[in-house]
């Protein structure tokens, strides 16, 4: 074959659109883009795959297949198949540290901890309920409610000392931390016991799939370093920001592409 | 795959509101039931039509609200809406509501429900031992008394009998229909199967239940004989286990299929719990106050009948994966799934999914990733 064949992945998720470009062949990532995801999944999604091509250098012609995952997978025209942020977070965090066995992914709207095998196969998964505690989205409400930005709030929550939050939902809690505001407790102290309150809730999570060493973070939350920090001091265990965080689950989703690709041939499944 | 036995199936049972008021017009009393611990027996032995009330639509549940809070189970605020709104045809013609205390949200909701229906609560044990027998036969005995004093009428240890004969011929019909899926790929869908249980639930008439769940079960097996089954592409084989599900409450079941697994069996109310025999012989009361005790609900501590369930239906079927279904604020199946978890993964080393929800569409997406992450793993 003269020219290198090129398989994309693409995961529009709830707050972030990610996209990586890969050498079929030789598993190498060409390309990889970050965008938020806005209003209209479907005009992203094909944005950040564009923005991921130009980083590589190529055009969509030489790309043979794409998968897509992620919430706003079901809105993107132009994928081969779809695959779960679940499977393809395993795949992508097991290809860039082979010793993974645990991957935490804390997303926008739900965080999920996957039990991988020596293969990056999915052994076990448990994600959140359908509230938003324990998740991206309510660390973003509450940097509202204490005028932070989110990587504020991981240096401020180092820096602070936890109290108890109570409250389960993440409504509740805001009213919560208004309430402690008004008590006049310090922004940093603020900050440490929301990142505790997301913290606990992971690990009400390891009570069905434990975490084990070989523990990978995934998700925009781990692009700040304070954030693993201090999920490794509750959950008692070593967690290992991910290569390339956010984009674990656009290159799972490639690495599926290209596996694909080695079984059937370019036209796929 | 469609069915020409399922079709009538389908089509008589949209008589069955109608068919409900005819009863009454010609004089019959009827006997609504709520939960599978209250048995039909001792209303068809009265001569009366036992009828299954509903609640398993999402909509009633706001007027339920009302009085209602709303952490509770979307089971018991469904069927309490019905009955505040009056939209359940079943429970307007029923003279009699017959329901038991079987977890706190039921029997403080039947409490309501007693201001608005006649009903007999009758007490269930939260054990199903030799010791809490006699309590639940005499619960039972009270209920002889109160449908004999209420509808006029005297039931005699041979209606029982005959009741409990009739109500197993019906038992047999649904578990032979139940068992199709034990076929690869399945004939029915999980779908399919849920309507036409579902269904079956409200026809006035014993008999013609029996028939049309013995219409469905010989055509697809002579089918299957002559080897004319339709073509239905495998997916994984999916056994439900967990709350009872009805249409209007058949998210999850349809999610499943939806993303590509096959609902093969359900271990719950609306399946497999219905499925065991009352003893035709001595004593009636003994007999079905024994059968009905040994219902295995997660109400039940221990609930060792549920587990033993679960290793004859995973033999039976051939699952590749359990998907364990509770209820918000359904406490004790929401506890219970711990143990099935790992009662399934260490005798079977079969994986399961724990679904949590309610009956809104709200958390149809959530549940599809979660669902289609499952099947990816197990397929």
């Amino acid at each position: 074959m003269p020219v290198a064949r090129l398989v994309a992945g693409v995961d529009v998720g709830s707050t972030a659109a990610k996209a990586v470009v890969l050498d079929t062949a030789s598993r190498a990532v060409l390309g990889v883009a970050v965008t938020p995801t806005g209003w209209n999944p479907r005009e992203t999604g094909q944005a950040v795959l564009d923005a991921a091509l130009r980083e590589a250098g190529t055009g969509i012609d030489r790309v043979v297949r794409v998968v897509g995952t992620g919430y706003g997978r079901i809105s993107l025209p132009f994928l081969h198949r779809t695959v779960t942020e679940i499977t393809c977070h395993a795949r992508g965090a097991h290809h860039l540290a082979p010793d993974t066995r645990t991957v935490l992914d804390v997303g926008g709207q739900d965080s999920k901890v996957v039990a991988v095998d020596e293969r990056g196969n999915v052994r076990d998964f448990v994600m959140n309920d359908k509230c938003a505690a324990g998740t991206g989205r309510f660390l973003q409400v509450m940097t509202g409610v204490l005028d932070m930005t989110l990587d504020e709030m991981g240096d401020a929550a180092l820096r602070g000392t936890p109290m108890p939050l109570n409250s389960m939902c993440a409504v509740f809690a805001e009213t919560e931390v208004i309430g402690l505001i008004a008590q006049g407790v310090s922004k940093d102290d603020l900050a440490a016991s929301i990142v505790a309150s997301v913290a606990r809730r992971l690990k009400a999570l390891t009570g069905r799939v434990p975490l084990v060493p070989g523990c990978a973070f995934t998700g925009g939350l781990a692009t700040n370093p304070a954030f693993a920090r201090i999920f490794s001091a509750t959950l008692g265990l070593a967690v290992t920001v991910s290569d390339m965080p956010q984009a674990t689950g656009a290159l799972g989703a490639a690495l599926i592409a290209a596996q694909d690709v080695a079984v059937g041939g370019a036209g796929g499944v | 795959m469609t069915w020409e036995s399922i079709e009538r199936l389908k089509t008589a049972a949209e008589r069955n509101a109608l068919a409900i008021s005819e009863v009454k017009a010609a004089g019959r009393k009827v006997v609504g039931l709520y939960c599978l611990y209250s048995p039909a027996e001792i209303a068809l032995a009265a001569g009366a039509v036992p009828v299954v009330l509903c609640g398993t639509r999402n909509d009633p549940i706001a007027t339920a609200e009302q009085v209602l809070p709303r952490n509770l189970c979307p089971l018991i605020k469904s069927s309490f809406g019905f009955a505040m709104e009056g939209s359940c045809p079943y429970l307007s013609a029923a003279d009699l509501v017959v329901a038991d205390t079987t977890c706190d949200g039921k029997k403080k909701m039947f409490e309501l429900l007693g201001e608005m229906k006649p009903v007999h609560l009758l007490h269930l044990p939260s054990t199903p031992s030799e010791e809490a027998l006699p309590f639940w036969r005499e619960q039972l005995s009270g209920l002889v008394k109160r449908v004999e004093s209420d509808f006029g009428v005297t039931i005699t240890d041979q209606n029982l009998t005959d009741a409990i004969k009739l109500a197993n011929r019906e038992r047999r019909a649904l578990k032979a229909l139940m068992d199709l899926p034990q076929m690869e790929p399945a004939p029915v869908t999980g779908m399919q199967m849920l309507e036409m249980l579902f269904k079956l639930g409200f026809f006035a008439d014993r008999e013609t239940i029996i028939e049309l769940a013995e219409g469905v079960v010989n055509e697809v097996q002579a089918a299957a004989k002559a080897g004319t089954l339709p073509e239905r592409k495998g997916g994984p084989r999916i056994l439900l286990t967990g709350v009872p599900v009805g249409m209007g409450s058949h998210k999850v079941v349809r999610l499943i299929e939806e993303c590509g697994g096959q609902v093969v069996c359900m271990e719950n109310c609306t399946g497999y719990k219905k499925a065991d025999l009352v003893a035709e012989t001595g004593d009636p009361l003994t007999a079905l106050a024994r059968r009905y005790l040994s219902t295995p609900c997660s109400v039940m501590a221990p609930n060792q009948g549920r587990f033993d369930l679960l290793e004859q239906l995973v033999a039976d079927f051939r699952p590749h994966g359990v998907v364990d279904l509770t209820w918000q604020a359904c406490h004790t199946y929401n506890v219970e799934a711990y143990k099935v978890r790992n009662f399934l993964r260490d005798k079977f080393d079969l994986p399961s999914l724990h679904i949590e929800t309610d009956y809104s569409e709200a958390d149809a997406e959530q549940l599809k990733v979660r669902i289609e992450a499952f099947l990816e793993m197990i397929g």
